[in-house]
């Protein structure tokens, strides 16, 4: 969707400060937050694309104005009402599922969530070569930057398959689509004013390719 | 008057101009936290801290959540997992050329070799500086950051003004980082939409021949793994 988080290229935000010494959270409430989100992670109720879905899918003032653990916090709120986790009748036992348990966290954060999967195609592309990426404009999840749109690129790496999280995030399965980091020129992107040694790559999926 | 705000330290010798340059910034550093609403908005603060008490509670009352392991969880990012893991991985790639090969070629297995893995660093790549190749990491979507080498990302980079800026003008947010790329020197900016996560090998800083991996290491900054710095010099580090 293009929403307020789709932040490559806009302007008027002004310029980066980096705080010095800065402390991992500014208010006490800030860690319980990501504890929280990472806790309930751990249920298997959602994934990690329907957590980025949940936290973009608002109102761009909204997110462009609140600060980086008040979005975390409306995400996991979106996703334990969709779930109906909070509902008078329900808890984990009815839910049929465990919470994290303390000796447990640091085997569960090590084995993290891979997103890499088996492909029943062979990859349509190999490294060096160009590819045109799509002028689409979904308002659903995509990871499919606007400023990325109908431009050519050329495959550096083919990663394998991976998650495809415009169908993740909308349960509709992993999906499973070959992944590629693609380098685009940034006089391609952003005009011939630019330094013509500068690239930007991202990560995109096949289906992002016309 | 520039009124200070928790956190925030502005520099009685910063010029006058960048002080005024700044205040101009729509709500300056208005990511970093909350916390300003308080002066124009009331309580939004408490009203916030409040919700997240009431939201937990009823967690922990339903059986989701295990207070003990939420403890855990915020202990492994705030004291465990850190940007001196990805430190002792710079300072082996430095010092051992069969190890930086590895790093180059298989980032996941090489920095597994140091027993940082998992969440947040499942698909590793690692990316080089060099004189020719200036790189940078970002995120424009949402915040991806390699948390087992770096841990939680620092405010600026999941912030609108880098998350924007870093793609189309990369040179000149490593200006607001006083740092300046020769304009022959590539810039890559390589931004995380996948679950890919990307860090970036500084360039060993000269005068350094012969030092332990743990010297070494003290020269390896987070910024300078983001690509939005570079590692201590030998110089700096005496100061």
């Amino acid at each position: 969707m293009n929403g307020g988080q789709d932040l490559g290229g806009v302007m008027g935000f002004g310029p980066v400060i980096d705080e010095p010494n800065e402390p991992h959270f500014h208010e006490g409430w800030e860690a319980r937050v990501l504890g929280l989100t990472l806790a309930m992670g751990t249920l298997g109720l959602w994934n990690i694309d329907k957590g980025r879905y949940a936290r973009e899918n608002r109102p761009s003032s909204e997110y462009l104005n609140w600060s980086y653990y008040r979005i975390w916090l409306a995400g996991l709120e979106t996703l334990i009402n969709q779930r109906g986790l909070l509902d008078e009748a329900e808890n984990a036992a009815s839910k049929n599922v465990h919470a994290l348990s303390a000796v447990n966290v640091a085997a569960t954060l090590a084995k993290g969530g891979p997103a890499n999967r088996k492909s029943q195609n062979p990859a349509k592309y190999k490294v060096g070569d160009n590819v045109t990426t799509k002028n689409i404009h979904p308002t659903h999840h995509t990871r499919l930057p606007r400023y990325l749109r109908g431009h050519i690129g050329k495959v550096v790496i083919v990663h394998g398959a991976h998650v495809f999280p415009d169908f993740s995030a909308h349960d509709k399965g992993d999906n499973p689509q070959w992944l590629y980091t693609v380098r685009f020129k940034a006089t391609d992107l952003w005009g011939a004013d630019k330094n013509p040694n500068d690239h930007v790559h991202a990560d995109l999926w096949e289906p992002y390719f016309v | 008057m520039v009124r200070e705000r928790p956190g925030v330290r502005i520099s009685p010798a910063a010029p006058a101009t960048k002080l005024l340059a700044t205040r101009r910034v729509w709500g300056q550093n208005k990511w970093m936290t909350d916390h300003h609403h308080n002066h124009d908005e009331g309580s939004e603060l408490s009203d916030t801290a409040l919700r997240v008490r009431a939201l937990e509670t009823l967690l922990v009352d339903k059986g989701y959540v295990d207070p003990a392991a939420l403890d855990e969880l915020i202990d492994t990012y705030e004291n465990k997992v850190g940007p001196r893991n990805g430190a002792a991985v710079i300072a082996n790639a430095w010092t051992d050329e069969e190890y930086r090969q590895r790093l180059l070629t298989n980032a996941t297995a090489a920095i597994a070799e140091l027993d940082f893995v998992g969440r947040q660093g499942e698909h590793m790549v690692a990316v080089e500086n060099t004189e020719k190749t200036h790189n940078m990491i970002v995120c424009t979507l949402c915040s991806c950051y390699p948390w087992p080498v770096l841990g939680l990302p620092p405010i600026w980079y999941k912030s609108p003004p880098y998350r924007s800026r870093v793609v189309i003008d990369p040179r000149g947010v490593l200006a607001d980082f006083g740092v300046t790329v020769p304009e022959n020197t590539e810039v890559r900016v390589w931004d995380s939409t996948a679950e890919v996560r990307y860090l970036v090998i500084p360039q060993r800083p000269a005068g350094t021949e012969g030092w332990s991996k743990a010297k070494l290491a003290e020269l390896v900054t987070r910024n300078s793994m983001i690509g939005t710095g570079t590692a201590i010099s030998p110089d700096e580090l005496e100061t």
